[in-house]
């Protein structure tokens, strides 16, 4: 009897990347909401300028990055949406943890300087490609601002 | 060094431009981790050795930026950009550029 192995590994892959892929995504979010909750008296503000009335200890740039890769199952989606369009919703989980957690790794470092608030906060987004027939695979969001530190009044 | 990524730095008066100061790095990946990375594709999450790969270059292009404003004679850094390209296929460019100025205390 002819077996078709390469279809039988593309299930595999995907059945591994289904499975893996939605227990990995809810461990990170629950790791994500627990930190957010830590870290929530640092606040993030997109301004450049601060309120006049602070008296300022310090001042420094803080940092977070994060390479996130999307799983096999996902991808196969990604390419069914491909032929109709629309929304893409196995791609937004992917950029939204990233974010959140470039964001986190950012407030961590200001946690350990005891800042009190970020301000002017960026992101930047690139795409990690590997090879030109996988598509966007992974994607790398950075997130830096600059860390203020109040005196107490 | 002070590094601030907003105009001014708070707190502190300007009292010099230097002028714009620079750093940039390229890396390329290691095969191993590649292929480590390609095995994680398929079951998705944190890529690590990413991660650390661009952070390291981040720092290091920092680094130099940082080396060129101290040559100039400057004590802060301000509005400072980060910004990555990739040139080929499995090499990126880190580049990060900022404004080097001399500071000194408000209160003094």
């Amino acid at each position: 009897m002819y077996i078709p192995y390469d279809i039988l590994i593309i299930i595999v892959l995907l059945l591994l990347g289904y499975g893996f892929g939605q227990l990995a995504e809810k461990k990170h979010y629950r790791s994500i909401r627990q930190r957010e909750s830590q870290f929530e008296d640092i606040h993030v503000f997109s301004a450049k300028t601060l309120p006049a009335d602070w008296q300022l200890l310090s001042t420094q740039l803080v940092q977070g990055n994060v390479v996130v890769s999307v799983d096999y199952f996902k991808r196969f989606l990604f390419s069914l949406r491909n032929i109709f369009g629309g929304r893409v919703e196995a791609y937004e989980s992917l950029i939204d943890r990233g974010r959140r957690e470039a964001v986190l790794r950012m407030k961590q470092q200001a946690n350990e300087l005891n800042s009190d608030a970020i301000f002017n906060i960026k992101f930047e987004t690139s795409a990690i490609s590997r090879g030109l027939s996988s598509g966007l695979g992974s994607v790398e969001v950075f997130a830096y601002g600059t860390a203020i530190k109040k005196a107490l009044d | 060094m002070l590094i601030t990524n907003i105009e001014s730095v708070p707190g502190q008066t300007i009292v010099k431009h230097m002028g714009l100061v620079q750093g940039s790095t390229v890396r390329a990946k290691h095969v191993g981790k590649d292929i480590l990375a390609g095995l994680k594709n398929i079951v998705g999450g944190e890529l690590k050795a990413y991660t650390e790969l661009l952070q390291d270059a981040r720092e290091q292009a920092t680094q130099r930026m940082i080396e060129q404003a101290q040559g100039m004679g400057a004590n802060a850094i301000t509005n400072v950009r980060f910004a990555t390209s990739s040139i080929t296929a499995g090499a990126a460019e880190l580049f990060v550029y900022g404004t080097a100025v001399v500071i000194e205390d408000v209160n003094n």
